[in-house]
């Protein structure tokens, strides 16, 4: 908004202006406050609900001022559960997927914005299309693929891709480099070509000109697309409930639907639970919330 | 000759210059990395996305068990019989198709333009806008599953909020939100929009940002009334984002999975295509052939959004290149 415009506007007309405005600015701000009230009470009963022993809101009921409040069902959640032991097998999927995604889709955004080949466009659009896909028309193929390719079983303790780390790092990987591709070609092309071109008389291979000049400058692109996949393939539930099997090698977000039942008893724990689960994606919130944003709306609005 | 023109064409948009130096081949050496840059990633998507795509298409004109050789499976063609009996004999395919469609019906008119409007209202300079903005966001970050469970606490029949604040739990006047099957869809729609307006809100955001604001200093001196502006110039001004919502609106109707699998395994109210094809994949009676059509539905709606989109996206580029 240009400052200047806004100010011959008020000068033109400054009392009709402020008569109409106020009584409306005071409304929208009611009417925010109250809806951003409401926003918040799911995670406010949350963490209500999780600091309060359950003898305490089975006898004085859900809804009434609590009788001393306790870490305990935290405590609960986490060991019972076994719940660092998930957060583990999360990461152990969610890192090595983001670094081939990152890799993938940054080299073949190069080429796609750098060079001139007849198939540029088709190939956005093979990479574009298979993000956009249901999973769901994957799915029932991938489980008889998964089943029947072994594996060494140092690499899965199951002999086969199904029920293997590798197998869940594999498909995250090839379902999430089309939309980073997408993002990575709209970014590099906003940086010069002149770039590539100085390098080139310089003597600079192909190679040299991906890692040395175009990937720095992608950095703040890779840092927002990194954080947005890391909050994807954490909060990823599907892929697992049917690539897997054992229990125990469950990304933390997968294992909740086995664990509610056998665990989670009461709705305190549940909470508890649900809050601990959370924290990852609520460190991306707090910390890398611009990250997130800039990575969700790189894709939307450049083009 | 098309080629000679998509070099130059896109050499020129960058940085408008210099078209010849386009023509420089490239070294053998070179030619390889360029190879495995593209190769590569070619290769996994073309595996693990594409093909199991087609099989998918392929194996829904079978009745493969799914047990024996691969080779036997093109002995186990039906042609069309799986869709016709999912059509007919098959109890859950028609309340889960109303389902997904119920799912899009509140998405596009009730969420996704709940979200659009808190954008609009957070786009003028008010006082606090970043804290709203950060609270509206805050359920983006959250997976739908977990959305499922903290959901659950206000809707248990016992130990939920809302029965809890608006019913004497002793009595048994309870409303069972996520267990009766005529109001479970609505209240589970209501956690979902919880997180859906948020994620419009912040695409949108975006994009009211980018347009000019000019244009909308030209209209209200011209004294349009808000609405009147934002309907007549904001709005067209958009058009690359409005697509991008709708998009979005429509894939995550068409994805629903995740919440109603922890509620109830997308039973009893919940059933979804999404379930269905899971039940046929890892269920007790599952079959290949319906679960692999119940998918190709899936994908066939799909195709009309993911068709706008990228025809809106790619039709600039392929004019240009």
């Amino acid at each position: 908004m240009t400052s200047a415009a806004v100010r011959a506007e008020t000068r033109a007309q400054p009392i009709v202006r402020r008569k109409r405005r106020r009584p409306a600015r005071l409304v929208l701000h009611v009417f925010l406050f109250v809806t951003a009230l409401i926003w918040l009470v799911p995670i406010g009963w949350a963490l209500f609900t999780s600091f309060r022993s359950y003898t305490d809101t089975a006898i004085h009921g859900y809804v009434s001022i609590p009788h001393g409040l306790t870490l305990d069902n935290y405590r609960t959640a986490w060991d019972q559960a076994d719940l660092p032991h998930y957060f583990l097998n999360s990461m152990i999927i969610a890192i090595p997927a983001i670094f081939f995604i990152l890799l993938f889709a940054s080299s073949v955004a190069f080429v796609v914005s750098r060079l001139s080949y007849w198939f540029n466009v088709p190939m956005l659009i093979f990479f574009t299309a298979a993000n956009l896909l249901p999973p769901q028309i994957v799915l029932t193929p991938l489980y008889h693929i998964y089943l029947r390719i072994p594996l060494p079983t140092w690499l899965s303790d199951s002999g086969l891709v199904y029920d293997s780390y590798i197998g869940l790092i594999a498909i995250n990987v090839a379902f999430q480099t089309g939309f980073c591709t997408f993002v990575l070609s709209n970014y590099m092309k906003t940086i010069p070509k002149s770039l590539n071109e100085a390098a080139r008389v310089d003597g600079a291979s192909i190679a040299r000109q991906y890692l040395g000049v175009v990937l720095p400058l992608c950095r703040p692109a890779l840092a927002a697309l990194a954080v947005l996949q890391f909050t994807w393939i954490y909060n990823d539930f599907l892929w697992a409930i049917v690539l897997m099997k054992s229990g125990s090698k469950m990304p933390i977000t997968s294992a909740l639907n086995s664990l509610q039942g056998l665990y989670f008893t009461n709705t305190n724990l549940i909470a508890a639970a649900a809050l601990l689960v959370v924290i990852p994606t609520l460190v991306v919130f707090a910390l890398l919330q611009r990250h997130f944003v800039s990575g969700l709306t790189l894709g939307a609005s450049k083009g | 000759m098309r080629k000679v023109a998509a070099e130059t064409a896109v050499a020129g948009r960058a940085d408008g210059a210099r078209p010849r130096h386009r023509a420089v081949r490239l070294s053998l050496r070179d030619r390889v990395t360029v190879g495995v840059m593209v190769g590569v990633p070619l290769l996994v998507v073309a595996g693990l996305i594409w093909l199991p795509t087609a099989l998918s298409i392929g194996l829904s004109f079978t009745n493969w068990d799914g047990i024996g050789a691969l080779g036997h499976i093109p002995s186990t063609w039906v042609g069309g019989l799986n869709y016709h009996q999912i059509a007919t004999i098959y109890p859950p395919f028609w309340p889960a198709l109303r389902h997904n469609l119920y799912w899009l019906a509140f998405l596009t008119l009730v969420a996704t333009p709940f979200g659009m409007f808190l954008a609009y209202l957070l786009d003028k300079d008010l006082r606090g806008t970043r804290i709203y903005q950060s609270v509206f966001f805050l359920p983006v970050v959250l997976s739908l599953a977990i959305v499922g469970f903290i959901w659950q606490l206000i809707y248990s029949p016992t130990q939920g909020l809302l029965n809890n604040l608006f019913e004497d739990p002793q009595h048994n006047h309870l409303i069972d939100f996520l267990g009766n099957p005529k109001i479970n869809l609505w209240a589970i729609l209501v956690a979902v929009g919880w997180r859906h307006a948020g994620y419009i809100m912040v695409l949108y955001l975006a994009g009211l940002k980018s347009v000019d604001p000019s244009l909308r200093e030209a209209a209200a001196i011209d004294g349009a009334s808000e609405w009147h502006a934002f309907r007549t110039v904001v709005f067209p001004a958009m058009k690359p984002i409005n697509i991008v919502v709708a998009v979005v609106t429509v894939i995550e109707a068409l994805r629903a999975f995740d919440i109603v699998y922890i509620i109830n395994n997308g039973r009893n109210g919940l059933e979804l295509l999404s379930v269905l094809v899971t039940d046929n994949i890892i269920g007790e009676a599952s079959r290949v052939g319906y679960g692999s059509a119940i998918a190709v539905i899936l994908l066939t709606v799909s195709l009309v959004p993911i068709s706008i989109f990228l025809w809106t996206r790619f039709r600039a580029e392929e004019a240009s290149a």
